[in-house]
């Protein structure tokens, strides 16, 4: 940015005396919050159009004609203009909306949810009226209602500030809450016997700024006083949504979503904000146990037990059949750490790559690391062209979902889609093309190619497509790549990016797997062919065998099996001893059948999981693993941003930490991991994979938001301009794209 | 200028000529007859800007309320931006207004005729005129005569067989007054709840309906543009004073001996014709105790405003407006705070509940007013009332300040501060006492009588009751 | 109670037509819903939402925010009294009381023989002819109680049924506006809309004259 674009896109303005530098465009309460004046607000949220109604943050705008009363949310700051936010008649104004909005809110602070916490209550305390002048009748309404199954709604407590109705219409697209009746009538409610049934309801609860929406799970649970709040990230999928877990005495209570610039801000989806409720709910794994044969009742043992019986299964296989016979379904669930440590044990130490992570429900993992990547800010960036090609968002990865509707709705991106039905994307999208399973590479080749249209695809919707495509021209491409559905293989795919490379090298992609933390886990080298790093098992070979002080040849001679082919091993009796890292492959793994005959047919099958599942009934050791919000670590979202996950709660039981458990296995196998911390995993991570150099404490501390790895790389010498297409992410997936 | 002067109403009827003199005038056959549609002609043969530009030199100003300049308003849309829109404001609903409905129901198609000339000198695509809901006769009227006007070839495609085209839309509204402020207009228009939107940035000329240039003017507004075009600028600007030119509508209702709605000279013609003049007189010739000078909005006059001319600036200087053309007369006999306590529940009634203090305010003052008149009220609730409308309506001010964002909120104070003043024994004798006020009221009409200015102050001892 | 019926989809269609917008016709579609079934149902806001394409939740919204859409069936006849500030200097409190006593309703309410609704309202527009009142939305002037009370029996005798058609219908079907197709320009979508062709041909009128002037100047 030049100078003359500095001083084009920033206004001085004065604040109560103040000198400041305003951006052009931002509005006066953000500046004066910005400068650390606090203007007090209750309809205004910074992720929403302002509405300006609550009238709260009324202060003294002069813009050169004399100050006058102007909502500081609606007002854009202008060049010369002097605010002042504290003059007795902004004191007066806003003691008197305060009053205003007290007269008819009920008394009810010690039994509301939000009592201890609330906006209204603060403000009452900072600048209200202290004894009320009202002694007419307040408004009576019917005490909570639900209008869904997670949400409750009293509407005597509302202020109708729009928050809730707002966020459900011009955020989440669901405008099924709305103001009801006029003037003092007005209230919110749904339409008679229709649910606010939106996949972000619970978002609503959190902007409320007083007790009118709550949450029936965190109903009457716990005083704000008494929680204890720890920053993590959520991993109910692999958008990595920044949260605030509270707990109290050891029990998760409720996530809030942290306003994270470049990814959820604030934003959360129900899965992922009320998914935590499994983990009280659901029967937790809390003692490692042994069974003689599946489905056996378990025989509750001890770590040590439970850890040398595993441990004699390795290494008998390793005996009778080698490491080829042992495998491991799983790790997205893990934090980074503990995938790296799973890495280390099954490639490094026992020396077998038939490891996969995905369940043959994601992409192929070198196309994921060998395309061209744009993070989600670039990818829903104001204006352009974005092309869908994937699972539907709105099913599977809520936040991006709301952040590409924003660019839609909101940043006059268009968004084309290419899919077999209509998704959640559909309804913004500017054209939604049908193409039948897999046909979408001819499709999109058309697309590109501007015609003709393909059989079967209707030619006003291909015209309109094709030619936002061919008017973007100077825009590079923007990608959301995913595989739309289970019963198509991946290839498509892959073929689809091919196709788009080919004819826009300029295409930047998004690729979306869903599963947690499965980005991690493939940087973590949890996929067969691929070491920690992004690198492929022949380009790492020498540094990652040296990072883990083991010789070359210790590392696998040749790529594993990917899921679907160690289950057709082991249904075929090749697979002695196969570990389930936190996986379920008869409820995830498409073909349930062969699931089942492999985990029949392997003599030894290890669990490492969180709950009692399908699959784990068929275990002969289960080794209880700490989980979410019972471990710290980092996880990697689907741009590949990194962020500390926080424990906030002690571990249930005698649940372990899963890189604990890979750390005490390598122990039964006479093996030392080398690491006692997640520090030192951290520290060999840096050391060992190519893609993640530079990652240090400092680093992760730094920017609670997370960074996207790789780094950009320090400034090479002009010497080497000329060796320009190497990169960490090319040197895996050359042979990807 | 003689207390007792009377109009002798040799001025041209511009906008009520054809109705008074017809009861067909509704009909476009006596339309035609009687010289309607030539304003179109006339200004179809000149030049967009030069028809704005004749507007302007006429000095036509919004007869909405808020009296902006016509030609000036139509300035506004950002050059290069299309499409824009006309909305026709027809929603009257201002207590004591009534004229924009005769306008609709009695000559419709001078109406339609001034929408059509505005359209072609802005360049509007479309224009819609939005009807108040609760008018059965005036959309009857008005399909009838949009049907005549689209067979006679005035109103679709080539206008006339010009290039000039354009749909006129009759849409109808619900029931909301709120929805007359011309933002809420737009939002109803959208097929929203009538909430007003914040201007700025939503100023109609630059973002107005579906967020594009909007021109917003009222049925009385445009009824005159066929005359200025077939008279001339300079003809319309001959007539009336100051920033007050052409004639205008004053609807006199309440203790009058002939309430009615009077085309009168504009400037010049003072209260006192209004009241004396063309409507008799008060009724059973009793005193005058205040009169509504410009709608329920408006802080009233007394005797010692008679003879102020219905000039906007005049009006506005004294405290006051001419706001919608509407007068309402009190006369001895009323009761001012029952009076006032009408005119705050209207506002109360018809907040749209967008605003903390309007939503909340106006009813407050409702409840007062209610537990005042049902003998409960107590000494301190009169200040009490004042501090809510000052929270409302900061300082009292006229022109009103306001913590709202638009004026609906601040037109419930004006007429409590115009009585408390005024008549504070009224007050006492609800509340069997006396009673202090420390609220300051700015506005200038908020004033004691000339003659007992010790009595207004509310002091105790001061009135015998 | 019940959907727009074929005809009044149609008609439905037809308004929706006018608009640059679908959601601009709601309220018209509000209005053919209540001339349908005399009150606003549920299942019509349902199926005015699919025509228009929102959800039944901001019908409802915009619906309940005009005083107009009753929710609940009234009267054949909604006969509104204004309480308005001329009116109300002009009696219009006694007429209200007179009304209750006689119809032996209070207002808000209607009457057992389910014929008459009566309701105060606001200012009519009216103002000179005080006090006044309106029978589904037809006005009466300087109404007295005995006006009243004729008015009722005409009512009840069906004598005004051509002049007052039932709650609901605002304008008769023959005064409705109709544009005609051969005439009819279209609604002015935002998208797409160019300077007006008559706006373009007099700028590049005035540009040549200016260029053509500048040419004879020099
Ligand atoms: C609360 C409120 C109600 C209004 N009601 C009306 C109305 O019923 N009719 C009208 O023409 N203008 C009304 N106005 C004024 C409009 O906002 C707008 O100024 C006017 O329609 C512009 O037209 P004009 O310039 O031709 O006067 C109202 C304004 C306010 C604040
Ligand atoms: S002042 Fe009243 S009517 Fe106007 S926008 Fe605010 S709440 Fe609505
Ligand atoms: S925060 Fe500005 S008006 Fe509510």
């Amino acid at each position: 940015m030049t100078d003359i674009d500095e001083t084009i896109s920033t206004v001085q303005v004065t604040i109560d005396g103040r000198a400041i530098e305003a951006r052009k465009g931002e509005l006066v309460i953000a500046a004066a919050e910005r400068n650390d004046v606090y203007i007090p607000r209750f309809c205004w949220h910074n992720r929403m159009n302002s509405v300006g109604m609550c009238r709260m943050c009324l202060v003294d705008i002069d813009t050169g004609r004399g100050p006058a009363l102007q909502p500081s949310c609606m007002i854009e700051c202008s060049d010369g203009m002097t605010v002042q936010t504290a003059t007795d008649t902004v004191v007066k104004a806003q003691e008197g909306v305060l009053e205003f909005l007290l007269i008819n809110h009920p008394l009810d602070c010690p039994v509301c949810d939000k009592g201890g916490e609330c906006p209204l209550q603060d403000q009452t305390m900072s600048h209200g009226p202290g004894e009320s002048r009202y002694v007419e009748e307040k408004r009576h309404k019917e005490k909570p209602i639900n209008v869904s199954d997670l949400v409750l709604l009293d509407r005597e407590r509302c202020i109708l500030c729009d928050r809730c109705t707002r966020f459900a219409k011009e955020v989440a697209g669901d405008p099924l809450i709305h103001f009801l009746n006029r003037g003092n009538a007005t209230e919110i409610n749904t339409f008679p016997d229709h649910e606010f049934s939106s996949y972000f309801s619970g978002n609503t609860v959190q902007i409320c700024p007083v007790g009118a929406l709550t949450s029936t799970p965190y109903r009457f649970k716990a005083r704000p006083w008494d929680l204890a709040q720890t920053e993590s990230t959520c991993t109910g999928c692999s958008v990595g949504c920044r949260i605030v877990v509270d707990t109290s005495r050891d029990e998760l209570l409720r996530f809030n979503g942290v306003d994270s610039e470049p990814v959820n801000w604030s934003w959360l989806c129900d899965k992922g904000r009320f998914g935590f409720e499994a983990f009280e709910r659901g029967a937790r794994l809390t003692e490692p146990f042994t069974r003689r044969e599946a489905h056996d009742e378990p025989e509750v043992v001890r770590w040590n037990d439970a850890l040398e019986r595993t441990a004699a299964a390795i290494t008998g296989a390793l005996d009778n059949a080698g490491a080829g016979s042992i495998a491991l379904l799983g790790g997205a669930r893990l934090t980074n750490e503990a995938q790296f440590a799973w890495s280390k044990l099954t490639k490094g130490i026992i020396g077998t790559d038939h490891v996969d992570a995905q369940l043959d429900d994601g992409l192929d993992p070198r196309l994921v690391l060998g395309l061209p990547r744009a993070t989600i800010a670039e990818t829903c960036a104001a204006g352009g062209t974005i092309l869908v090609y994937a699972n539907d968002v709105k099913e599977e990865l809520g936040v991006l979902y709301l952040r590409l509707r924003h660019a839609a709705v909101w940043d006059g991106a268009k968004i084309i889609e290419v899919s077999a039905t209509d998704t959640g994307v559909t309804a913004f999208a500017t054209a939604s093309v049908r193409a039948r399973p897999g046909t979408a590479p001819a499709v999109i080749d058309a697309l590109l190619r501007g015609g003709p249209t393909p059989d079967g695809v209707a030619a006003d919707v291909f015209a309109r497509a094709a030619e936002l495509l061919a008017d973007d021209g100077h825009e590079p491409l923007r990608v959301v790549l995913g595989r739309p559905s289970l019963a198509e293989s991946a290839d498509v795919a892959t073929a689809v990016a091919r196709t788009i490379l080919d004819r826009r090298a300029d295409a930047t992609f998004l690729t979306t797997l869903r599963r947690a933390n499965v980005y991690g886990a493939i940087d973590m080298g949890l996929t067969p062919g691929l070491l920690p790093g992004r690198v492929t098992l022949e380009d790492g070979r020498a540094s990652v065998a040296s990072g883990w002080g083991i010789a070359a040849n210790e590392l696998p001679g040749a790529p594993g099996l990917d899921a679907r082919g160690i289950l057709a091993a082991a249904a075929d009796g090749k697979i002695d001893t196969l570990i389930l890292l936190g996986s379920d492959p008869l409820t995830d793994f498409a073909d349930r059948e062969l699931a089942e005959r492999a985990l029949q047919t392997t003599p030894n099958v290890i669990a490492v999981d969180l709950f009692e599942n399908d699959s784990n009934r068929y275990a002969h050791v289960v080794l209880p693993a700490s989980g979410f919000g019972a471990s710290d670590g980092t996880t990697t979202n689907l741009e590949g941003r990194v962020t500390r996950v926080g424990q906030a709660v002690a571990p249930p039981g005698k649940a372990h930490a899963d890189w604990v458990i890979a750390a005490e296995l390598a122990f039964a196998l006479d093996v030392d991991l080398g690491f006692d911390s997640l520090e030192d995993i951290r520290a060999e991570i840096a050391r060992t994979a190519p893609a993640h150099a530079g990652l240090t404490e400092q680093v992760l501390d730094d920017d609670p938001d997370g960074i996207v790895f790789p780094l950009p790389r320090p400034q090479e010498p002009a010497a080497e301009e000329t060796s320009t297409e190497e990169t960490s992410t090319e040197a895996a997936g050359g042979e990807g794209a | 200028m003689s207390g007792d002067r009377v109009n002798t109403d040799q001025i041209p009827h511009i906008v009520t000529g054809r109705l008074a003199a017809h009861d067909d005038a509704h009909t476009i056959a006596r339309y035609e007859a009687t010289g309607g549609y030539a304003g179109l002609r006339a200004a179809l043969e000149r030049t967009p800007d030069a028809v704005t530009a004749e507007v302007k030199e006429a000095s036509l100003l919004g007869r909405g309320g808020a009296g902006f300049p016509a030609g000036v308003k139509w300035g506004f849309c950002p050059p290069g931006v299309w499409p824009r829109y006309l909305v026709v404001n027809g929603d009257e609903s201002e207590p004591g207004t009534y004229k924009d409905r005769i306008l609709m129901e009695r000559d419709p198609h001078q109406l339609i005729e001034g929408i059509l000339i505005a359209c072609y000198a802005i360049g509007c695509a479309q224009a819609f005129l939005y009807c108040r809901g609760e008018m059965a006769l005036a959309h009857e009227r008005l399909g009838a005569a949009l049907n005549e006007a689209y067979a006679a070839g005035y109103v679709g495609k080539n206008i006339m067989g010009t290039d000039y085209s354009i749909d006129v839309v009759l849409h109808w509204g619900a029931g909301a007054y709120i929805v007359g402020e011309e933002t809420a207009l737009i939002e109803s228009l959208e097929g929203n709840r009538g909430m007003p939107r914040l201007k700025p940035p939503f100023f109609p000329a630059a973002k107005g309906l579906y967020l594009q240039p909007t021109v917003v003017n009222n049925v009385e507004t445009l009824s005159n543009l066929p005359w200025i075009m077939t008279n001339g600028a300079a003809a319309f600007h001959a007539l009336g004073a100051e920033t007050s030119r052409g004639t205008r509508l004053f609807a006199v209702s309440g203790h009058v001996k002939n309430p009615g709605v009077h085309e009168v000279e504009f400037g010049t013609t003072t209260f006192r014709d209004l009241i004396y003049g063309y409507c008799g007189g008060i009724r059973e010739d009793r005193d005058l105790k205040a009169f509504v000078p410009g709608g329920a909005s408006s802080p009233w006059f007394f005797e010692e405003h008679l003879d102020l001319p219905l000039e906007t600036k005049a009006v506005g200087n004294a405290g006051s407006m001419l706001g919608s053309g509407a007068v309402v007369v009190m006369d001895s006999e009323t009761d001012v705070v029952k009076a006032s306590r009408t005119l705050v529940r209207f506002f109360a009634t018809e907040s749209c509940g967008k605003c903390t203090p309007c939503r909340e305010g106006t009813t407050w003052m409702e409840r007062i007013l209610d537990r005042i008149i049902a003998g409960q009220g107590r000494p301190e609730d009169v200040d009490l009332l004042l501090d809510v409308c000052d929270n409302i309506s900061p300082e009292l001010t006229w022109p009103p300040k306001q913590t709202t964002i638009c004026p609906l909120g601040p037109s419930a104070p004006p007429s409590v501060a115009s009585i408390v003043r005024r008549f504070p024994e009224e007050f006492e004798r609800y509340l069997g006492t006396s009673f202090e006020v420390t609220v300051a009221m700015k506005g200038a009409a908020y004033v004691p009588k000339p003659d007992t200015a010790a009595v207004a102050t509310g002091t105790p001892g001061e009135t015998a009751s | 109670m019940a959907r727009l019926n074929p005809d009044n989809t149609e008609l439905a269609k037809e308004l929706i037509g006018h608009y640059p917008r679908p959601k601009s016709a709601l309220i018209p579609l509000l209005h053919l819903a209540q001339e349908q079934d005399g009150y606003v149902s549920d299942e019509a806001m349902i199926h005015i939402a699919e025509l228009v394409g929102v959800t039944p939740a901001e019908v409802l919204g915009t619906c309940s925010f005009y005083e107009m859409f009753k929710r609940e069936p009234v009267g054949k006849y909604l006969v509104n009294i204004c309480h308005g500030i001329a009116c109300a200097l002009m009696g219009a409190e006694d007429l209200i009381s007179h009304a209750e006593d006689t119809l032996g309703v209070k207002a808000g309410s209607t009457t057992a023989d389910g014929a008459i609704t009566i309701e105060r309202a606001e200012c009519q527009a009216a103002c000179t002819e005080a006090p006044c009142l309106q029978v589904n939305y037809r006005y009466r002037y300087r109404v007295t109680d005995e006006d009243f009370d004729r008015l009722v029996a005409q009512l009840r005798a069906g004598s005004l049924d051509d002049e007052i058609p039932p709650h609901g219908t605002l304008s008769r079907p023959a005064f409705r506006q109709h544009i005609p197709d051969e005439r009819r320009n279209g609604p002015a979508l935002v998208e797409g809309g160019g300077e007006p062709v008559w706006i373009k041909r007099h700028r590049e009128m005035g540009q040549r004259e200016a260029a053509e002037a500048q040419e004879t100047a020099s």
